[in-house]
């Protein structure tokens, strides 16, 4: 089986599966899905600490040697506290990757686009290795690779709902053009739709509520592993069938619209 | 050490907090306790302040400071 590494920022991955670290019932339970999914990167959110001195030792959890840390900007809503939130990333955790996602209504913590393409632009000329999490928005992910993104991180369908890639058509354009790696994030139910995913070339994908909620998280971790191994060495294989010819060709009309937009 | 005479009081997470004059960012992170930890990070007044600058950054009356840590999420 072919096993091109996925390179981001000049950085090489040989497992093309990211794993967030929400939700999971705890450390212990989290560092063994981690394990068995074969991640090499993580992410992690940053909260405030209480000052009753009650809190959550993530990082003992965390072999960093083993795992690159991309802490993310959640809770962040407009571009000014997404960098400050970098900021604070990068001092606390010494790393300047960076998982960018402004949401300004926590109801569904859709990404703001306006926002984010700022931020990108500010923070990417700060050093900072950008992954940007927004809608599957092909002229949005252009924009970003044009502002500075390492990588773009458009999502399948709403996080958390498992309902996989509702935004195929789009993320196929987002594939076709895109000079930055593509991973996919929020959104993958199953195995299968990771599976999916990279069969259409996605570079990677970010999976979290799908392991850590799932009955057996550790079990989850490993099936999900498979399924990216599978659809990225299908694609590599190259799909004989019509399959992907006929996405190609319902995507088309997407393309000249957006030609004529242009114009 | 000199005893503090008189406190001052500064927001820490949006937080009121009592401080002992002088007042620097490292006093109120080791009485924290968490002048050791490893990945914390602080802000004051919405500037983040390097670790190694903690013990040169006074506090004033009415700062806000910001203090973090890393924990789950995706």
């Amino acid at each position: 089986m072919s096993n091109t590494p996925l390179v981001i920022a000049g950085v090489s991955f040989t497992s093309r599966l990211f794993l967030g670290t929400g939700k999971f019932s705890s450390g212990e339970a989290m560092a063994r899905s981690l394990e068995a999914s074969g991640t090499e990167m993580v992410t992690v959110a940053l909260g405030r600490i209480r000052t009753d001195g009650e809190s959550d030792d993530i990082l003992g959890h965390l072999d960093r040697r083993r795992y690159r840390l991309l802490p993310n900007t959640s809770g962040t809503r407009n571009a000014r506290e997404a960098v400050l939130a970098a900021q604070l990333a990068r001092e606390a955790l010494e790393t300047n990757w960076l998982k960018l996602e402004i949401h300004p209504d926590p109801k569904y913590l859709m990404p703001d686009p306006v926002e984010t393409l700022e931020a990108t632009a500010l923070l990417a000329a700060r050093g900072f290795v950008v992954l940007a999490y927004v809608h599957a928005d092909p002229v949005l992910c252009k924009r970003l690779e044009e502002a500075g993104a390492a990588a773009v991180m458009p999502l399948g369908s709403p996080i958390g709902s498992g309902l996989g890639l509702e935004s195929r058509a789009f993320l196929q354009i987002i594939i076709a053009q895109s000079r930055v790696p593509v991973v996919v994030d929020a959104g993958l139910g199953a195995p299968s739709h990771a599976a999916a995913a990279l069969e259409m070339g996605a570079d990677a994908v970010l999976v979290n509520t799908a392991i850590a909620a799932a009955e057996d998280p550790v079990g989850m971790a490993a099936a999900f592993r498979l399924g990216v191994e599978a659809g990225r060495a299908a694609r590599e294989a190259g799909l004989a069938a019509g399959r992907e010819s006929a996405r190609a060709d319902a995507t088309s009309p997407l393309t000249a619209f957006l030609g004529e937009e242009a114009r | 050490m000199s005893e503090p005479r008189q406190t001052l009081s500064v927001f820490v997470n949006d937080r009121p907090r009592a401080l002992g004059q002088p007042a620097t960012l490292l006093g109120l992170m080791a009485e924290m306790g968490l002048s050791g930890t490893k990945g914390v990070a602080a802000a004051v007044n919405g500037e983040v302040v390097p670790r190694d600058a903690w013990d040169a950054r006074g506090l004033a009356e009415r700062d806000r400071v910001l203090v973090i840590r890393a924990t789950q999420g995706g």
